[in-house]
Parts: structure tokens; sequence; C-alpha cells
């Protein structure tokens, strides 16, 4: 055991979470806006690839939103699909190549807006794929616009008075859809407000992604992440903003897992 | 050889799976169905997958990812299923993704969709309209050929006549000469080596390995197209030397008017044909080239005159062009109707002939 000496400075300065760059990831550079909660999510999936020994064994399918321009910068090999069609693009890449682990990057707008059926139906089928969706309950992309994720009092572009059930409709908690599906092995919700949810967030993709390799069927996890910016709060306030109001209607833990069940 | 009686649908799957495709989605759609059904049918045999698709979307996305990873790879409907995917058939032209769509259309009013596309971008989709199943067997084994070559998207337009009519042919291979190797497939390999790969309608490239950006790429996909059209554009023409009159038709319908034609000229008439083989690059130069002599063109085609555009953009004198053609369905709505008949399309030309236009 090796005692940590703390009489003088370490030789080597101590390594800031700010300025540690994942291996799979070409820049520490980016684009996205102070306090997006998106890279931090990114960055867990990236580990994870890396820690299963997947590196050079994984196809990544991009959807659209602000998680986008990690296409240039993920060295891992990827396509940056149509708006809501990562699961089915997904399904094509897998059936061919079975033995790779496949993924979809997506977020709330791209998954529970425009691409619902792609993501029912890849459930359905039993995928043997890993959806990663980034939920912020907006359109981030596009600056902050209602998505089906939206909960209900949520102000955004197009809900100013916030989202009123009677006239904007309810919100789809697709982890319950997809759960509720046969073809699903794993469905879980993370979250990156602090460094347990970041932690715990970590174990969660694991799983999907183990799940995956065991031909178990369809994984999901869901990640709630910051957006100050389509929020219209300050940057340093989107955790507790998040917390405070999708956090509620999203409640974080696993939702389902076949291995535990069998 | 070897002749054995198939359903034209069932001819067109063996041709594809002969031409190495692993991959079909698929949605039931007539008379685009037999298709998905031959596929599930055949395909697995093979090696390969089919899938019965929620919706024509979900399809032709699907086959746009198997394509991505390397295979060859087909989705296919008609109609409206085909309108569901323009937006993938542009974006698999932009991002350069090669993928085959079988259109086995109702009639032929597909051509402007075929040929003009309604998705985004400056794309154009090569179209292979063959005249019947014998040079079906060909075209969809060229469509993937061409795909790949290229990396765009290629239609195989059919019809209700070639999909359902039973014919004697014989499924062979054909070579259509070597292909650039797939070094940008997706595989799954190239992750953490600073070289990963990417497909993206942007062309952005990674931050190792930038790619030319959206503007530099889209100008070279427009290039590529251009220099398609300079070298895809096939055609068929028969009597055009000393005709007077030349009848230009496409698919199915060329074949009924070639028949004509040559009865035609039996009977001493100075009649010839012309039929564009390749929908898009449309055969402009070889039909200014078939027309430039003869004093009226008559354009045969089952719509309300769509292929004409093409044509008056390409005869001399665009007042010699004249529609003799027509919508026409039968009382279903989704079978070829009564103008698809030798004897009226010869009674059609005698009238133009007469110059009594109907
Ligand atoms: C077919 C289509 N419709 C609309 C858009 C515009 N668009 C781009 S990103 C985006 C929002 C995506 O939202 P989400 O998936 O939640 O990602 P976020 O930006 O919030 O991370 C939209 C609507 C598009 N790219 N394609
Ligand atoms: S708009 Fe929101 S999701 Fe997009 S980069 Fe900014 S904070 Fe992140
Ligand atoms: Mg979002």
């Amino acid at each position: 055991m090796s005692i940590v000496q703390t009489t003088r400075p370490p030789a080597v300065p101590s390594t800031k979470v700010a300025n540690f760059k994942p291996t799979l990831l070409q820049t520490e550079e980016h684009h996205l806006c102070p306090g997006c909660g998106e890279p931090v999510a990114i960055r867990l999936v990236l580990e994870v690839i890396l820690e299963l020994g997947l590196a050079q064994n994984n196809v990544c399918v991009i959807g659209h939103g602000c998680y986008g321009s990690f296409v240039m910068t993920l060295d891992v090999d990827c396509t940056l699909c149509l708006h809501g069609r990562a699961p089915a693009v997904s399904t094509g890449v897998k059936r061919m190549r079975p033995d790779v682990a496949v993924w979809t990057l997506q977020g709330d707008g791209d998954m529970t807006s425009e691409g619902l059926a792609e993501i029912l139906h890849a459930t359905a089928r039993g995928e043997n794929i890993t959806c990663i969706m980034l939920n912020n309950g907006v359109f981030g992309d596009t600056g902050g616009q209602m998505t089906a994720s939206s909960v209900i009092g949520q102000r955004t572009k197009n809900t100013l008075e916030g989202r009123d059930a009677a006239y904007h409709g309810y919100p789809i908690v697709i982890c319950d859809m997809v759960a509720s599906m046969q073809g699903s092995a794993y469905v879980a919700r993370g979250s990156v407000h602090n460094a347990a949810a970041i932690a715990q967030t970590k174990r969660l993709i694991r799983k999907g992604f183990q799940r995956q390799l065991e031909k178990k069927g369809l994984s999901l996890v869901e990640i709630l992440t910051m957006c100050p910016t389509g929020w219209f709060v300050p940057a340093a306030g989107g955790a507790d903003y998040m917390m405070e109001s999708l956090g509620k209607t999203y409640p974080l833990g696993e939702i389902k897992d076949v291995a535990a069940a069998a | 050889m070897v002749l054995r009686l198939l359903d034209g649908s069932e001819a067109i799957v063996e041709a594809a799976i002969l031409a190495g495709a692993r991959f079909y989605a698929g949605y039931p759609m007539s008379p685009a169905t037999e298709l998905v059904e031959y596929m599930a049918a055949k395909l697995p045999a093979s090696g390969g997958v089919c899938i019965n698709a929620a919706t024509e979307i979900e399809g032709v996305n699907m086959a746009m990812g198997a394509a991505a990873a390397g295979f060859r790879a087909a989705s296919g409907s008609c109609g409206q299923g085909l309108s569901l995917m323009q937006e993938a058939i542009a974006e698999a032209a932009l991002n350069e993704t090669p993928l085959v769509i079988f259109n086995m259309a109702r009639n032929q009013q597909d051509y402007f969709q075929a040929t003009r596309g309604g998705g985004w971008g400056d794309y154009r989709t090569i179209t292979l309209a063959p005249k019947d199943l014998y040079e079906a067997v060909e075209h969809v084994q060229l469509a993937f050929h061409l795909a790949d070559l290229y990396r765009v998207p290629v239609i195989f337009m059919g019809d209700n006549l070639l999909a359902r009519t039973q014919m004697a042919v014989d499924i062979r291979k054909f070579d259509f000469g070597p292909l650039p190797p797939k070094d940008w497939q997706l595989d799954g390999t190239s992750g953490g080596t600073g070289a990963s790969r990417q497909i993206w309608t942007f062309g952005g490239g990674k931050t190792n390995t930038p790619g030319p950006g959206p503007s530099r790429h889209w100008e070279q996909i427009a290039a590529k197209f251009d220099m398609i059209a300079t070298r895809e554009a096939r055609h068929e023409q028969g009597f055009v030397d000393d005709a007077e009159t030349v009848v230009v038709a496409f698919g199915s319908g060329g074949k009924f008017v070639e028949f004509v034609v040559n009865q035609l000229r039996a009977e001493g008439r100075k009649i010839g044909f012309f039929r564009p083989v390749t929908l898009w690059p449309f055969p402009g130069e070889a039909l200014e080239r078939a027309t430039d002599a003869c004093s009226r063109v008559l354009v045969f085609e089952l719509n309300a005159g769509q292929m004409i555009d093409d044509v008056r953009l390409n005869v001399g004198h665009r007042r010699k062009v004249r529609p003799i053609g027509g919508v026409s369905f039968d009382e279903s709505g989704l079978n070829i109707g009564p103008l698809m008949d030798a004897r009226v399309i010869r009674q059609r030309i005698l009238s133009a002939l007469e110059g009594e236009v109907k």
C-alpha cells in the first residue's frame, strides 16, 4: 500500500474534471453553452465504451440536437442521421454487424417528438442496440421550444406561460413506454446535476451496454441534462432548476432490467 | 441458360440477391407488396435480413444504416410510399450512402418524383426504367453497381405490369466491372485510432481529419451528379434515321410503342421510336440527334404529361412535340388502365399522323 505524501506538493498537478479529455474524443473543445449538461453525459458514455473494451468495436448513430456537433469530435465510427431516425439506422447497422456495439445519441426532441415511432418499433423488435437520450425538455438546438417531453408548467419559447396540460397536452415519459414493451432489456434514467448523479449515471450506461452485449434486447438510458440557455436561467442555476422541474416528472433510477428479473 | 417461369417480383428479388443484396426493409403497398414478401422468403437463406418496417420512413432509414455498415441494401414501395422516402433519398445522395430504391410504380405518374425528387439539396437520382423483365434482371444488378460506384441512391423504376406478370427468365449474373473499396464503411473498428470514420451530410469531417465543409461538400456532390449525367445516360432507339415521326416512351410503355412502331414500319410508315432507359440522366443529346431530321415527336406516357418536359427541353424545335398518352387506370386506381394497349397506342399514333389531335 502506498502512502500519499502530503508534506510537499505533488510532482504532477492533480487532474481536474474540467481538463480531463476522454480518450474517445479527438479534442476537449466543444461549442456547447456554459453550464450545458450534454458534454458531461457524452463523456460518461465514451468512458463506458472504453472501459468495456468497445473502442474499436462500436458505431454511434447521432440524431439532431446540440449533441450533434460531437459528430466532429467523437473518435468512434459515427454517422449523423436524419432527425428522429437513429434507432432505424442503428437497426440496419446492427442487423448487418451483430457483433458491433451500436448506440444512438439522441435528445428528447429527437426521440420523443420527431422519432417516437422509430424508438418504439426498434424496442418492439427487441433490437440489440443501446439508445442514449439526453433529456433537457426542450429543443435546445433551435432555441428552447417545447418538445413532447417538456414538463407541465415548463416555460419554453412557445409555452411562454408554461406548458399547460389542457392546451398543450401531457409529457411523454418515454422510459415508461419502452419499459412496458417486451423487446426492452434495460431502461434507466440518470442525471448529471451533481457528482453523485454523474457517478450513478455511468453505472446505468454500463449496464445498458452490457445488456446489448448479452443480446438481451434494446436498452434505453435517459439522462437529464442541463440546458440553461433553453430554459432562460443562469448557467450556474441549471442543475437546481432541472431537479425542480424535469426531476419531479422524471425520477432517477432503474426502471427495468431483464437481468435482475431473471 | 436456365429459363424459369417466375413472377416479375420474384425474378427481381432473385436478381437483387444475385447482385449481393443483403438487407431489405419494406412496407406493403400494391404493386410493390410482393417484393417484401419474396425478400422475406429468400433473403435469410442467403445470409441476409428482411425487416417488415413500421413505415416507409423507418424502412428506408434502416436500409441506409445497413448500407452505411458496408452492405448492399435496399428498400422499396411505390406512390405515396416513395413520397415518404424522399427525405432519406436526398440524405443518401448528400451523405454518399449507396442505396437502391425499388419503385414498383402503379403507373407512370412517378416520373417527376423520380427525376426531380422531393428531397432537399442539389441532388439527383439515377433512375433505371426497364421495358420488361429481361432487362429488369440486368437493371437490378446495375442499380446496385451504380450505387456503389458513385456512392449514390439509385431508383429502379418498375410498374404493375413488370411486378405482376409471369415470364420465363434466366436470372444470370452481370459483371459491370471493378468497384472502389468501401473504405468509408462504418464497421466500428476505427474508434480510438484518431482517424475514426464519419458519414455526414454536411461533409464536416472530424477534428483530426477535417472535411471540406458544407458549401464545398455540396458543390462536390453537385459536380459528381454532373459527371454522372455525362456518363450514365442510356437509351434505346429504332428506325430513327429516316423517320418522319419519332415516338418517345419509357418503361413498359416503351416496349408497347416499340411493338407498334415495328408494325407501322412493316406497313411502310416512316416512323421510329426512342426509349430513355435512364430517366435520369435523361438521354437528351441522343434524343436531340434522333429527332433532328424528323418533323413530329410523339410522347406516349401514362400520366398527364411529365416526361414531355424533358423531351421538349431536348428536341430542337419544341413545336414538333405532342403528347399522345394520358392518365390511365383501372377502376381500382391501382392498376394500369386501357391506354396501355397496342391497338389504342396504334390508333393514337395514326390519329396524330393524320393531324387529328385527340
Ligand atoms: C426534419 C427536421 N426537422 C427539424 C429539424 C430542426 N432541429 C434540429 S435540432 C432540433 C431539436 C432537437 O432537440 P433535441 O433532440 O431535444 O436536442 P437538444 O438540442 O435539446 O439537445 C430540431 C427541431 C431538423 N434538423 N430536421
Ligand atoms: S442550447 Fe441547451 S442543450 Fe444546447 S448547447 Fe446550449 S445549454 Fe446545451
Ligand atoms: Mg432536448
